[in-house]
């Protein structure tokens, strides 16, 4: 068989260059003294969309000495692709899907980083895909793999991915091209050249190493140490409480103490260790000898959160702080000593107005319509501009009304409703361990402001509806479990509403506690 | 101006004798279009025939050097009509669209200038959108050549039989006065390659001629008699003439192979990936050498019996690569063989996919069928080795579905499109579902996630005509939307005036982006810029008014609350008749490509500017990702929640921010969460800034630290 081409495939999102990456490669391929062709299908994926670039090289002299010009096919062939260039983690997973990716033959060179499907990001949850499997399946498809984060590689040298992506091409040496060939092309463009040759470079090295060993692991965020010595002597008595409860959930603990501090003070942090310790003596009560933890860890990662529920207060507060403004310098990246302003967008509805004011007057206005009419003249959306002195007082003010929270109406409201469920989480825990766990994790459904809140509420207060039932059956935890997923699928509450008519109480049946399974795969 | 400057392939349009010419097929057929002296160009712009009249608009300096007449068509019936310049005249002429919509849209004309016949070449260039990466329908050009007799070239997809095959369809049109259609495949548009260029040739005649000495002929009017005369001459004069030219001047290939008792027959247009996928099962190599016999059809209608038969004659069997259905090619050539007295067993879609694109790896599988079924000495003698077979394992395959989400296309980074869509999403949570009629264009990508809105589409500029049959039920209102390039295309009749004459009672939404956009952000006659070449700036509201709307609103789409004011008001008001409201917001692509060069040069000169984007506090953000669902704006996506108590993804607002606002207003509107923030970056700041600044930090500073103090951690 006569001197085949070489195919190469380049797998993008519409707008981000991959018809650039095809013309620079023409370029370099025809100085070369090869023969190429590129085609594609922009269409409407120039919108955003997935599409491929591909590319056929084949070297002048032999068609020349075969005296005709090779025959390039327009389109890849599944199992006869030299090598896939990816600028996206899912669509190196989506070449592989084409069968473009083969062990025998395919170099796979992809980034690292993921850019959302719309599906993926409105979610109401967690809805990205697995990358640590995509990971794994891409090294197990490609006959070699060059994995890095091109993204953050053009980022850091102030260039566009279409640079590095040429850079890692060259560094990986698929293509019988000379180094400096490339960099020409770069510098023939005109088009930011140093900064493109920059990330030219630093791909080619990367390249050059080959696998990066990127698994696409999630690694826990928790400090894992637990100081021996507290900042203040006033706080040491905190530390040492949490010292003294099992070590796997000191880290979740040590977090939530935290918060809540930051919260609001030292007693209210202690509330929480009471809170967390009475259920560590449950736990204690449940196994003598447990060598997991799930319902404490669950509590305390579960009652950390909901203690410190987003009020006004809450909001202002971490809207004025100076980590924060310095956060938002950087992630607009602004030049050191480049002046900038931030706007918020404020739109609070009377039940907000309400929440902040003393509990008595809060539940007046709420229950007098006129007053509610009245206020919602107040509830346009307002836009601050926190780095005025105007806007800036504003919100610093009502942070300073954290030393009255306990008194607000919202407080209290909420207060409330985590009594009622750690109390149901406690009775619960000796008939149906995995539905109390369950219950603790259901806490994430109540999240957000305003509709968003209700919604969740909504859903949370539902699930409340069916403890019965689930309690009495021994698989009422991973069902409690399916139910917060649906109430996580869709904002209608259709898929929730669908799983629990599906529900068929079954008479309860004197089950003994199921022993505790490894936190892992509960929470 | 287009989305893309063509300044640098202009250029390429200049080459002459001895030059080679780079490029995409779709310019070389530009350029090979100036080699052929075409006196006149028209067409309207659509995947995957854009950059031809991009190039053209980019190019008049160059045409009118030459002497040739470029128009921007209204409509694809605009540029058909055009060709009837050459009916009475001896002009070449050239119009180009995407087909089949564009044909469909042509046919009155086409068919009218096919039965009067032409003096002068008329080439219609054709995008076939068919396959991956196609926007329409699923249909076949074939057809349209068949009903109107037009003959249609289908070239191979390689520059030199491209540009070979524009040259030839002037001399076959010319010959057989018949209009001549080439069409190319959106991969054949795209193609990158090369060819040697010739001079380009002034028109011998010009339009300033024909007006000089008007040429009249009863015989070619769409009246009767002379169309029952036309009609006889097509069969009897115009046919026979077209069969002779395209045998004696070779435009079909014939190529040798070994195998004498089986023969491939295929459209040009596929030779490519038909000769790829017998390379790949080993009877043919890299350079085209075929173990058996090839007949490559670069005219694809009328067929050439004579061809056929001589092709034919003495084989088992005969594969037919048609792409498409119905397989129109099949039915003729057994009808040819059948009259011919050949008993060639004619094979096509019996081994080959019934419908959609052809790809390598189903014509590599069509063709071992095709050969273990007829030739399978073949395999015996071992000429062919077994087909690769894919190496993806099942189980791998059912993961990878798992893991790789869809990617549907969507509206871009601060589309001024997002925010109207998003007030009709919220909107619809107070009315419930509206009977939404959709549009071509941009808008089109509402009907897809996170939108979803829009319950049928048919066709450019036909979404008010869509809405027709609930104009006047008087129940709920209809909602349809329109783009203004389907409104300047053919809505503001089809669409607007249909609603007035009808007294309807609907509501129309025109999008004014300002650009045909989904194209490539060609002008339209309401384009705000200025352009030597085109009178732009005509008002929309003004040509609604004067087909009778007495209802009419202009709102811009970035103002969310006063488009749902509107909106609400459209849907509720006594007002009898048909409602148009008029959504400004003009193209973001567009926009940044006229608004950054100016800034960075202010930002240069020293000029104060402020560059606004927005951003999403993370510690606020619970990741319930409402805005997302309400936005999908490619910019506004989410990362792990840095949190390490959750574990939802929070959202958050990447570089390619553009500061449209949106993410602002939709806060406001869906009353969502305090997490955005817009940052005002200042550029150049003025004393008065710096002095401000100073007393800001200052005192806010100070409060910082006095809070950072009191702060309590363990």
């Amino acid at each position: 068989m006569s001197e085949r081409p070489i195919k190469l495939t380049i797998a993008a999102l519409g707008g981000q260059g991959g018809g650039v990456l095809a013309d620079w490669l023409i370029e370099i391929a025809e100085t070369e003294d090869f023969i190429a062709q590129s085609t594609s299908v922009p269409g409407v994926a120039q919108r955003t969309g997935a599409t491929i670039y591909y590319l056929e090289f084949f070297p002048r002299a032999i068609a020349e000495k075969a005296g005709r010009a090779p025959i390039l096919a327009l389109m890849p062939v599944p199992g006869d692709v030299d090598c896939v260039i990816a600028s996206e983690l899912a669509e190196a997973g989506r070449a592989i899907q084409r069968g473009l990716v083969t062990p025998d033959r395919t170099t796979l060179i992809s980034s690292t980083h993921r850019t959302y499907a719309i599906a993926e990001k409105s979610a109401m949850g967690q809805g990205a895909a697995d990358t640590e499997a995509l990971a794994e399946l891409v090294r197990k498809q490609a006959k070699r793999v060059v994995l890095f984060d091109m993204d953050e590689t053009a980022e850091r040298n102030h260039s566009v991915i279409s640079s590095v992506m040429l850079g890692a091409l060259c560094g990986a040496g698929v293509l019988p091209f000379r180094k400096s060939n490339f960099q020409e092309t770069i510098k023939k463009s005109g088009i930011a050249v140093a900064t493109n040759l920059a990330a030219f470079e630093d791909a080619y090295q990367r390249a050059q190493r080959g696998d990066s060993g990127f698994t696409g692991k999630a690694t826990s965020k928790l400090s894992q140490d637990v100081p021996s010595q507290a900042a203040t002597e006033r706080l040491q008595p905190l530390l040492d409480r949490i010292k003294r409860l099992p070590a796997v959930v000191r880290p979740v603990v040590l977090e939530g103490a935290r918060r809540t501090l930051d919260y609001q003070d030292p007693t209210y942090a202690e509330l929480y260790l009471d809170r967390v310790e009475s259920t560590a003596a449950l736990e204690a009560r449940l196994w003598a000898d447990a060598s997991s933890y799930a319902l404490l860890e669950a509590v305390a990662r579960s009652l950390a959160l909901w203690m410190t529920f987003e009020d006004t207060i809450r909001v202002a507060d971490l809207k004025t702080r100076g980590s924060r403004f310095a956060r938002v310098k950087d992630e607009i990246k602004a030049d050191p000593d480049q002046l900038f302003g931030i706007t918020e967008f404020m739109k609070p509805r009377v039940e907000e107005i309400a929440g902040t004011m003393p509990a008595g007057m809060g539940r007046w206005i709420l229950s007098s319509p006129r007053v509610t009419a009245w206020l919602t003249k107040f509830t346009a959306g307002r836009e601050i501009k926190t780095r005025t002195l105007s806007g800036f007082l504003m919100l610093y003010l009502l942070a300073g009304l954290k030393r009255w929270r306990r008194g607000t109406l919202r407080f209290n409201q909420e207060n409330t409703h985590i009594e009622v469920w750690l109390a149901k989480i406690e009775n619960l825990a000796t008939d149906n361990y995995l539905v109390a766990v369950q219950l603790a994790n259901a806490q994430r459904l109540v999240k957000g402001y305003g509709e968003t809140h209700e919604r969740g509420w909504r859903n949370f207060t539902t699930l409340l509806a069916q403890l019965d039932v689930l309690a009495a059956r021994s698989d009422g935890g991973s069902v409690l479990a399916r139910l917060i997923d649906a109430a996580l699928a869709d904002e209608e509450g259709t898929t929730l509403k669908r799983e629990i008519a599906a529900l068929t109480p079954t008479p309860p049946q004197p089950t003994a506690p199921a022993a505790p399974a490894p936190v892992a795969s509960l929470t | 101006m287009a989305e893309r400057s063509f300044a640098k392939e202009v250029e390429t349009l200049r080459l002459g004798a001895g030059d080679e010419f780079h490029g995409e097929g779709i310019l070389a057929v530009t350029k090979a279009l100036l080699q052929s002296g075409v006196a006149y160009v028209g067409g309207y712009q659509g995947a995957p025939v854009s950059h031809l009249m991009d190039v053209l608009a980019d190019a008049e300096g160059i045409l009118n050097d030459l002497g040739v007449h470029f128009e921007a068509s209204a409509s694809e019936a605009t540029a058909a009509a055009m060709l009837s310049a050459s009916i009475n005249y001896p002009l070449r002429g050239a119009v180009t669209w995407k087909s089949t919509v564009g044909t469909n849209v042509a046919s009155d004309a086409l068919a009218n200038l096919a039965s009067s016949g032409v003096m002068g070449g008329a080439l219609i260039i054709l995008g076939e959108d068919y396959g991956e990466g196609a926007s329409i329908m699923q249909e076949r050009t074939h057809a349209f050549a068949m009903k109107s007799q037009m003959w249609l070239l289908d070239p191979r997809p390689q520059l030199p039989a491209i540009t070979a095959m524009v040259e030839k369809g002037f001399e076959l049109s010319e010959a057989s006065s018949t209009p001549v259609m080439l069409m190319l495949r959106i991969r054949a548009c795209h193609v990158y390659g090369v060819f040697p260029a010739k001079d380009n040739r002034r028109p011998a005649f010009s339009a300033a001629d024909a007006l000089a000495a008007p040429s009249r002929d009863y015989g070619k009017i769409i009246l009767p008699p002379s169309t029952f005369a036309q009609e006889k001459e097509k069969v009897e004069k115009r046919l026979p003439a077209a069969v002779q030219f395209i045998a004696a001047a070779g435009l079909n290939e014939f190529i040798d192979g070994d195998a004498q008792d089986v023969g491939i027959v295929m459209q040009g247009g596929l030779y490519n990936n038909t000769l790829r996928a017998m390379e790949l099962l080993g009877c043919a190599d890299t350079f085209g050498n075929s173990g058996i016999p090839l007949y490559v059809l670069n005219a694809t209608y009328p067929l050439i019996p004579e061809e056929w038969v001589k092709f034919c004659s003495g084989k088992r069997a005969v594969l037919v690569v048609e792409e498409g259905q119905p397989e129109f090619i099949e039915q003729a050539a057994t009808q040819i063989l059948h009259q011919a007295g050949v008993s060639t067993r004619i094979v096509g879609k019996e081994v080959l996919p019934r419908f959609g694109e052809y790809t390598v790896d189903s014509l590599r599988t069509g063709i071992s069928a095709f050969i273990d079924q007829y030739a399978p000495q073949l395999r015996a003698t071992g000429t062919i080795p077994a087909a690769r077979k894919t190496q993806v394992s099942p189980e791998g395959a059912a993961k990878l579905a798992a893991l790789v989400p869809p990617r549907p296309s969507g509206l871009c980074t601060g589309c001024p499109e997002r925010p109207f869509f998003a007030a009709m999403k919220i909107l619809q949570k107070e009315t419930g579902p509206l009977h939404i009629s959709a549009d071509i264009g941009c808008h089109s990508f509402a009907t897809l996630p996170p939108f979803n809105m829009g319950n049928s589409i048919m066709g450019y500029g036909l979404g008010a005509a869509g809405a027709s049959a609930f104009g006047t039920d008087g129940g709920k209102r209809a909602v349809a939307v329109m783009g203004d390039g389907g409104f300047w295309h053919n809505g503001l009749t089809s669409g607007i005036g249909n609603a007035v004459f009808n007294k309807h009672d609907d509501l129309t939404i025109i999008i004014d982006n300002g650009y045909a956009a989904a194209t490539g952000g060609q002008d339209i006659p309401s384009s705000r810029g200025t352009n030597e070449h085109r009178q732009g700036n005509n008002s929309i509201v003004d040509a609604v008014k004067g087909v009778g709307v007495k209802w009419v609103k202009r709102t811009h789409t970035y103002d969310m609350q006063g488009t749902l004011k509107l909106l609400r008001e459209a849907l509720k008001t006594p007002f009898r008749g048909p409602k148009v409201i008029v959504a400004d917001g003009e193209c973001q692509l567009n926009r940044q490509r006229r608004v950054k060069p100016i800034m960075r040069k202010a930002i240069k000169d020293g000029q104060r500017v402020v560059r606004e984007r927005f951003g999403v506090d993370p510690d606020t953000c619970t990741g319930d990702h409402s805005c997302i669902r309400l936005s999908g704006c490619p910019s506004l996506t989410v990362k792990d929640n840095p949190d390490p108590l959750r574990t939802d993804p929070v959202a958050h607002v990447d570089n390619s921010c553009v500061g449209c606002g949106v993410c602002g207003e939709v806060a406001h509107a869906a009353v969502l969460c305090p997490s955005f923030y817009r940052a005002e970056l200042i550029y150049n700041p003025s004393r008065w800034d710096r002095f401000m600044n100073s007393v800001r930090c200052s005192l806010i500073g100070a409060l910082q630290r006095r809070s950072e103090r009191n702060r309590l951690t363990i």
